[in-house]
This record gives C-alpha cells, sequence and structure tokens, in this order.
C-alpha cells in the first residue's frame, strides 16, 4: 500500500477512547472539556425528549429525535469556533442549539410557523435541510469562499447514512478535494435511513472509506464516545483550518427512536437490537467516566440537570405560543422586491381577509 | 465625464465584455463551470478571463452541475456573486434540484435573510445543427419556479445589459444565451443604456398586429414584420427581454394596440411560456382583441435530430399562417 493510499484509509475499526463501562482506552480530553460537553449532552437529552413530547401535544407536526446521538451533535458544534459554520439536517437541531441557535426559533420549520426560523448569519449555522446531502455542495461554496478571501472559517458539514448515496454527497466531497476546501463532512451513521438499513445504502467496508476516491482522508469514530468524536472532529477542523483540505468523518451511532413521530420502527428492526444499543448511551458512558475520575461532583451533576430543565422549559414555553402567521409574509420574500404580479396576489389575498373582516 | 464609444459586438463578445467588466468592477464576482479557464467556454464566452483575472475569479471544476450550482449557493452565501455557466441546457439538468429546492427558495426559507445574489448561464435553445441533448428550450421548467428570474436576451446589446443587471441583482437570475444568435453582430454605444430585468420592448413598430416573441425567435418575428410590411401588412414586435419578472404592462398595451396577437416560440407549446403569455393576456386584453391569440411554437417532440430541426423551429412563413388566421375578414 502506498503512503498515499494509507493516509486517506480510516483507522480499522472506529476510534474509540472511551469504552461503554466509563473506562479510558486512550488519550482523553482533560476533565474540565469532559464536564462542558456532558452538560451539553444533559441538556440535549433533554430538548431530544421535550421535543418529542411536544409532537404528542400538538405543537410540532414531526420532531426527527436525535435521541442517542446527542455525543455526535454536541460535538460537532463544540469543536467550532464562532466564525465556523455548521450545515446541519433537518435531525441535527440539537447540533445547531449547541452552536447558538435558539431551540424555540431552531423548531420554527416543525412548528410550522416558517422555513427557517434563525439568522443563519447568527452563529453561522445553515438552515435546516431537508432534501438529503443538497446542504454538502453549500458548505463546499462557503468554505471555498472562506478560502479565496483569507478568512480562518472551517465548515462543519453534517448528513446521515442515507444522505451518502445522494449524488450530492459525492460531488460535494470531490469539489471540496479539488478546491482543498476547509471543509470536515460528518456523517452520523445510525444504521438506517427511515426504514431502509445501511446494507441497503453500501458495500462499501465503512462509509468512512468513500473518501478513498476523492482523495480525502476518511476516519471512523465511535459515535457515542463524546471524547473520541471531540478528538477527532476535532482534529479534523484543526486540519482544514490549517489548510490541509477536507477530511471525511463516519461516526457510528444508532437512532434510538423511530424516523419520527409519524414512523413505525417495529415494521422493519427488533427490539432487541434497539435495547442492545442503550448499553453503549453516550451519557450513561460519559458520566461513569468523569464519576470514576471523581470529577463529576453532585452539585455539577445537579446543575447540568436544572440547567436541562430551564432549557426544556425555554422549549415549550417558545413553543406553546401561538405566534399568528401574517399572510403578507407569503410574498414578501420571494425577491428582495415583490414582482408587480405578486404585489396582485398580496393584494387578492388583503382583499379576501378584509371581505371576512366585515362579515365576522 | 463618461466617455461614449461604439462597438460592434457579436452576443458571444458582448456577454465576454459583460462579464469582464463585472469582474473588473466588483472584487466578488467569479465565473466558474466546465471548461470556463484555458479554453474559455465551448462558446468562448468566458475567453480571456481566467488571463486577465486570475484561477481565483474565473476557473474550470469537476463535472457536476449539481456540485457547480450547489456551490455557487454557498459562495453566494458567503459573500461573492458567483456566475455559472451550464455548458448546455440540457446539461443543467443535474442541477436542477439545487436549483428549484435552494436557488429559488432561500431568500424565502429565511425571510429575507440569506440572498443568494448568483447567475446561471445556459446556451440554449436550437438551430445550430446540434445533436441531441444541446438543443433544449429549457425556459419553462425555471420560469414555473417562484423565486427565480429568467432571461433572455435576443441581442449582442441587450446580452451585455442584461447580463450585468443580472450580476448586480441581489437575486438569482437564470440567464438564457440562444445559440444560435451568438454570432449575430450589432452595434453596442457604450455604456449601455438599457431597461433592467423585467422590461419588455417593442423592437418594431406596427399597428395590424403584435408578435411576442423572446430569445431565439425574435429575430423571426422581425423577419416575419419585414416580410408582412412588403405585403400591406403591418406587424409590431414585442421583445419579452425578461419571461420573469413578465412585463404585463408593455405587453398588454401591445396588443391593445393592435388587437391581434401571436405569440412566437421555439419551445414546445404545451404548458410552456407561450401558453402562459395567451393566458395572461386574454384575461387582460380580452375585450380589445378581435381575433383569439395564436402561438407559433416547437412541436411537442424531443427535439429533433439535426437534419429535421428546421420543422421545428418557428419560421417566418409560419408565422406570417398564424397572423393569417387572425380573423380579417371579420373585422
Amino acid at each position: 500500500m502506498t503512503p498515499d493510499l494509507r493516509r486517506l484509509l480510516p483507522s480499522d475499526s472506529p476510534v474509540t477512547l472511551i469504552d461503554p463501562d466509563g473506562h479510558a482506552t486512550g488519550d482523553v480530553p482533560d476533565d474540565a472539556t469532559l464536564l462542558r460537553s456532558l452538560g451539553a449532552l444533559i441538556t440535549a437529552r433533554r430538548l431530544n425528549d421535550q421535543a418529542y413530547a411536544l409532537v404528542r401535544q400538538g405543537r410540532l407536526a414531526v420532531y426527527p429525535s436525535s435521541h442517542g446521538q446527542e455525543a455526535c451533535q454536541v460535538a460537532a458544534a463544540q469543536v467550532l469556533r464562532p466564525q465556523d459554520w455548521l450545515f446541519p439536517t433537518y435531525r441535527d437541531t440539537v447540533a445547531a442549539t449547541v452552536k447558538g441557535v435558539d431551540p424555540v426559533e431552531a423548531l420554527s420549520l416543525l412548528k410550522g410557523d416558517w422555513h427557517c426560523g434563525y439568522d443563519p448569519y447568527e452563529h453561522h449555522v445553515a438552515p435546516h435541510t431537508t432534501p438529503l446531502a443538497t446542504q454538502l455542495p453549500h458548505a463546499v461554496g462557503v468554505a471555498h469562499a472562506a478560502r479565496l478571501r483569507g478568512e480562518p472559517a472551517v465548515v462543519m458539514a453534517m448528513c446521515g447514512d442515507g444522505g451518502t448515496s445522494e449524488g450530492d454527497f459525492h460531488e460535494a466531497l470531490n469539489f471540496a478535494a479539488v478546491f482543498h476546501a476547509p471543509v470536515v463532512f460528518f456523517v452520523q451513521n445510525n444504521e438506517y435511513a427511515i426504514s431502509v438499513p445501511l446494507s441497503r445504502q453500501t458495500a462499501a467496508p465503512s462509509l468512512a472509506h468513500k473518501g478513498v476516491g476523492y482523495g480525502v482522508p476518511g476516519e471512523r469514530v465511535d459515535g457515542n464516545d463524546m471524547a473520541a468524536l471531540l478528538t477527532v472532529l476535532g482534529a479534523a477542523v484543526e486540519r482544514a483550518r490549517a489548510g490541509q483540505g477536507p477530511q471525511l468523518v463516519e461516526a457510528h451511532t444508532y437512532r434510538m427512536q423511530a424516523h419520527t413521530n409519524a414512523d413505525d420502527a417495529t415494521r422493519y428492526r427488533d427490539d432487541a437490537e434497539v435495547a442492545a444499543w442503550v448499553g453503549r448511551d453516550p451519557i450513561t458512558r460519559l458520566r461513569a467516566y468523569l464519576t470514576g475520575r471523581g470529577a463529576l461532583t453532585a452539585e455539577a451533576d445537579a446543575e447540568f440537570a436544572a440547567a436541562a430543565e430551564r432549557a426544556a422549559a425555554h422549549l415549550r414555553d417558545g413553543l406553546n405560543q401561538d405566534v399568528e402567521p401574517n399572510p403578507e409574509d407569503l410574498f414578501a420574500y420571494v425577491y428582495s422586491t415583490p414582482t408587480t404580479q405578486l404585489r396582485e396576489q398580496a393584494a387578492l389575498v388583503a382583499d379576501e381577509l378584509s371581505r371576512e373582516v366585515a362579515q365576522a | 465625464m463618461t466617455t461614449v464609444a461604439h462597438h460592434k459586438l457579436s452576443l458571444a463578445q458582448a456577454l465576454n465584455r459583460a462579464l469582464r467588466d463585472a469582474m473588473a468592477e466588483d472584487p466578488t464576482v467569479v465565473m466558474f463551470g466546465e471548461d470556463v479557464g484555458a479554453l474559455g467556454g465551448v462558446f468562448r464566452i468566458t475567453d480571456g478571463l481566467t488571463a486577465e483575472f486570475g484561477e481565483d475569479r474565473c476557473f474550470d471544476t469537476p463535472l457536476a452541475e449539481s456540485g457547480i450550482v450547489g456551490m455557487a449557493v454557498g459562495m453566494a452565501m458567503n459573500g461573492m456573486r458567483p456566475v455559472v455557466e451550464m455548458q448546455f441546457d440540457a446539461f443543467a439538468y443535474p442541477a436542477f434540484e439545487q436549483i428549484v429546492s435552494h436557488v429559488a427558495k432561500m431568500r424565502n426559507r429565511t425571510r429575507g435573510r440569506v440572498a443568494l445574489p448568483m447567475v446561471i448561464r445556459v446556451p440554449y435553445a436550437g438551430g445550430i445543427g446540434g445533436v441531441e441533448h444541446h438543443c433544449d428550450s429549457s425556459e419553462a421548467y425555471y420560469a414555473h419556479t417562484p423565486g427565480l428570474q429568467v432571461v433572455a436576451p435576443a441581442t449582442p446589446a441587450d446580452g451585455y445589459a442584461l447580463l450585468r443587471a443580472a450580476i448586480a441583482d441581489p437575486d438569482p437570475v437564470i440567464f438564457l444565451e440562444p445559440k444560435k444568435l451568438y454570432w449575430s453582430k450589432e452595434e453596442i454605444e457604450f455604456p449601455v443604456r438599457a431597461p433592467g430585468i423585467g422590461t419588455a420592448v417593442v423592437r418594431r413598430a406596427g399597428t395590424d398586429a403584435t408578435l411576442i416573441a423572446y430569445g431565439p425567435t425574435v429575430p423571426v418575428a422581425l423577419e416575419a414584420a419585414e416580410v408582412a410590411a412588403q405585403e400591406g401588412r403591418s406587424l409590431q414586435v414585442v421583445d419579452l427581454r425578461s419571461i420573469v419578472p413578465f412585463d404585463d404592462e408593455t405587453v398588454c398595451a401591445a396588443v391593445r394596440s393592435t388587437g391581434r396577437a401571436v405569440v412566437v416560440a421555439e419551445s414546445s407549446g404545451f404548458a410552456g411560456v407561450s401558453a402562459e403569455i395567451v393566458a395572461r393576456v386574454t384575461e387582460r386584453c380580452f375585450a380589445a382583441l378581435a381575433a383569439p391569440i395564436r402561438r407559433v411554437t416547437g412541436f411537442d417532440i424531443p427535439y429533433p435530430p439535426p437534419k429535421l430541426e428546421h420543422f421545428q423551429l418557428p419560421g417566418v412563413d409560419r408565422v406570417l399562417d398564424a397572423v393569417d388566421d387572425l380573423q380579417w375578414e371579420e373585422s
């Protein structure tokens, strides 16, 4: 094997630094870093479960939960600096909130008030993207523009295992490699694309191996190991920032819940499979590690729980508010200046509304 | 003080000059696509730009249209004004999802927070003896998508003015370049004074009937009007210039002034831009019409091979036959 090829190939097995029982197996980040991540993980789990509950209460249309994948969500955002960009999919709401987006604004899409509820420029978080992998070429463009201007920004481009089958995944990796763009492609392999298992997406040895064909180094990481994620993603980000080009990181994780509340996961997977992943929970694992080292005090743990409750209360309060949508918004943002035709159509709706008021 | 200069330029040269002038004025304008670098594009529209502005400003990409348009979206999000070239009309289809789901919708999705000032240039339509997949009239796909602007210049001066306007525009523009007109020349006065995007123009005055055309059919309509004049019939010619936004005011005023109209378009008629024009003009001008509006369009067939394409293209005779059918005996 040539050194060039070896440089591109991922590890033989996913990088793990803390085993599922909470024991270190390698160079683990310092306690302060991991405590910060644990706090974020606990809030992340709480937000996932709160959002899920809000669907049942009719406040959200659906919620694609990242329950079980929170370590990926937290790490993706925590390895970034404020100037760096995050490109989330619909399952990456929590990652967007860790980057700074208000969870209420992040869930505007699923609440139905508007499509993207936050200002992408405020925290450098692109709009959630629903058509699979289509955000990845955008991530390359943002990174390439930053590089042309000499800005030290890196882009974290997220997708799932299903997304790696889409053409845009391949085009984005290829463009990023050719243009040496500072992008980290972060694939959360959670084993399922709605109901279709990974075996139907690819016959490759791993998703991380897909980088080889583009000259993009690939790496695999235990997606439920916070320490390993921070280390692998952090190295990829700093490598990109240093001008060494893109990297592909595949995290092995598991979607603990159905695709969304509208999905029935019992039709395509066994309870035993789900139960096996409970034992690899990212929060349990990190808490066991920090507790074992005596780094996690009862006070700190209580404060994490309280912070998570505050975040959940903020989400509930925000989503329980009924904001009357403004029909004028239908026409206001299609173009910078509405066309004559759109002004006529807006007037038609306004006229309908005024007649409704007159009749009432 | 502005110096006025006159240059005789082909449409291809005028587009090249528009790109060069825009890139010289604004360092955020970048041009990329397939073969647009050293080669200068298969139609030479980007000729010399890499040499003049460098590899960072005009560059070749991998051959992947979705990636090209998707990368342009990201660059536009991050402060640039990308202009991308789709090599041929029918080669743009891999980018269709990016165009429809992202280019067209980004401003609306984000309540105006993320604008995409970008131009997608598409050498388009037939009449050059091109083999299959090189001659599509794809304007209806784009025109049917809210959030896009769609323009089609028919003259070198308009090519220059509309491309400059498209690059300066805060919203995305699908810029359709009629291939068969690339080599047509005219004297252009610089600086170019032309109405912006969304404005149609009356190319020829006339009193008996109005021919409505855009892009590659404008010269056909003008030639038909010339022949008709020799036969004693005065035809007015309207050049849409811009399909979206559509200039209802100019088009309807023209049709009202004559009371008769024929739409001339190269693309298939069914569910095409020509059908939209007939519908909206009829809705607005019904009382002024002496006859139903006729259409002369391409047939509803896949674009024919080169030796049969003359059957597909609207020609002067077919246009004049349609004019003859405008119920003159009843007026």
